[in-house]
């Protein structure tokens, strides 16, 4: 039976992996190759890096940090931050990542998106997509708004509008963060994960908001997610992947198990 | 053990590479060079995206050095449409034949309330007798990540459901074919590709 994933994620900033409440006040939480190797020895399913101050002179930094994690990882392993070009990409990809996370970039230039693809596959696009409710709004989920910059600025476009866009331009997954459960641990936003999810025949990847295993558990049910991404519960040794699957699967979740 | 790996253009190696390394092989890397798949002791072809790009595989005369290679009883690992390659062809490309080592064609998933591409980890049902999946329980999880897949035939050396039961992999003497990504599939990839390198000719 196929699997609902737990994604661990690593936020990198300066070559180190950080923590903050919706992308402010960040914490330091230790060396990104260690830490992905302990979340993958912990039963993760995957592993995100994201370079979250992506900058020129970073770029170089964030290479040397994924050729270092990639060495010893035989799990997907899925770099974002400053990828803007497919050169970008390819670099990443020789560095060891198995997938790219593109942001801002697939925004500014929707073909980057097929550029990728074309030359990786399309499993190796994830099309990160920072969303927020719009409360104004006649249908706060259905016009849920896109946003750059680290949830800043908005960019005019619908959610669901730009996820569906992006499957038809190419794109393998995509990685839906709700700017507004960010760092709150307060629960995944699983209406407009559902509603992102239903929307696309391409895995949906949910993101902010995790802090209980219930969190897990409605995403994968109530929002339809086919995977679900935490950072700050591993972090500091509040739980595992492993541990939080072996509850999952007490509530009748499919995950992978024995891991 | 020397691995001789071939490129053609289709997706990313370095995973594959970095994985046969950390499991004790040397590689070397081919798009073309005829003589490094002439004297192969292993090969392994991997593969991403679209059954199409095997296309390159006839224009270098790949093709024709890895079925003579094969011939010569050179163990072979095909993986994703790498193990696809190994087929009449797939529906994928329906003007671009395999090899034709299975007679079978791949076809898409058919549409319904699952989401296509199969993403994600799934498990395992090995079939007795399979050199690839000795040591690997009925139940073990691998990475997949496909729209395309084979048959369940005579061939298939372990099934997996999704929408329908498919061939997780093919095994028939020396040729072998996995639809997952074993490189990316923690304990139960790393063992399953140790099992192709300790194979005997």
């Amino acid at each position: 039976m196929l699997t609902k994933r737990i994604i661990a994620c690593l936020d990198v900033h300066a070559g180190r992996v950080v923590k903050g409440v919706q992308f402010i006040d960040l914490v330091d939480a230790g060396d990104p190759a260690t830490q992905a190797e302990r979340h993958a020895r912990e039963g993760a399913d995957e592993i995100v890096m994201l370079d979250i101050t992506a900058t020129h002179e970073g770029r170089q930094t964030l290479l040397d940090t994924v050729r270092r994690t990639a060495k010893e990882l035989f799990i997907p392993f899925c770099v974002g931050g400053g990828i803007k070009s497919a050169r970008d990409a390819e670099e990443a990809f020789t560095a060891g990542a198995d997938k790219v996370s593109i942001n801002s970039a697939a925004l500014a230039n929707p073909a980057l998106i097929s550029a990728i693809g074309a030359s990786f596959g399309a499993q190796a696009v994830v099309v990160a997509i920072d969303a927020r409710r719009d409360p104004a709004a006649k249908d706060p989920i259905r016009d849920a708004q896109v946003f750059v910059h680290g949830g800043r600025k908005p960019v005019g476009r619908r959610v669901v509008e730009w996820a569906r866009e992006a499957e038809d331009r190419g794109a393998g997954e995509i990685l839906l963060t709700a700017m507004d459960c960010d760092g709150t641990r307060a629960g995944f936003d699983c209406e407009l994960t559902a509603a992102v999810s239903e929307s696309v025949s391409i895995p949906v990847i949910a993101s902010g908001g995790a802090g209980t295993v219930a969190h897990f558990a409605q995403v994968f049910a109530r929002g339809k997610a086919d995977a679900a991404l935490a950072a700050s519960i591993f972090h500091f040794g509040i739980s595992t992947s492993r541990s939080l699957k072996q509850q999952l699967e007490k509530s009748g979740v499919a995950v992978r198990l024995p891991c | 053990m020397r691995v001789t790996v071939i490129d053609y253009k289709a997706g990313n190696l370095t995973s594959v590479l970095k994985t046969l390394h950390h499991l004790g092989a040397e590689t070397q890397v081919t798009d073309g060079d005829l003589s490094l798949v002439g004297s192969a002791e292993r090969i392994v072809l991997p593969g991403v995206g679209h059954f199409a790009a095997t296309e390159r595989l006839d224009s270098t005369g790949l093709t024709g050095a890895i079925r003579a290679a094969i011939a010569h009883g050179v163990p072979f690992l095909g993986i994703c449409v790498g193990m696809q390659w190994l087929y009449a062809g797939s529906t994928e490309a329906p003007s671009q034949p395999g090899l034709g080592f299975f007679s079978e064609t791949c076809t898409r998933f058919p549409e319904g309330h699952e989401k296509v591409p199969h993403v994600g980890w799934n498990s395992l049902e090995p079939l007795p007798g399979s050199r690839l999946f000795a040591g690997i329980e009925p139940g073990e999880y691998v990475y997949f990540t496909h729209s395309f897949k084979g048959p369940v035939t005579q061939d298939t050396a372990a099934t997996t459901h999704y929408i329908e039961p498919f061939a997780a992999a093919v095994e028939r003497n020396n040729v072998f074919g996995v639809q997952f990504h074993p490189e990316k599939s923690g304990a139960t990839g790393l063992k399953i590709l140790k099992n192709f390198l300790e194979v005997s000719r």
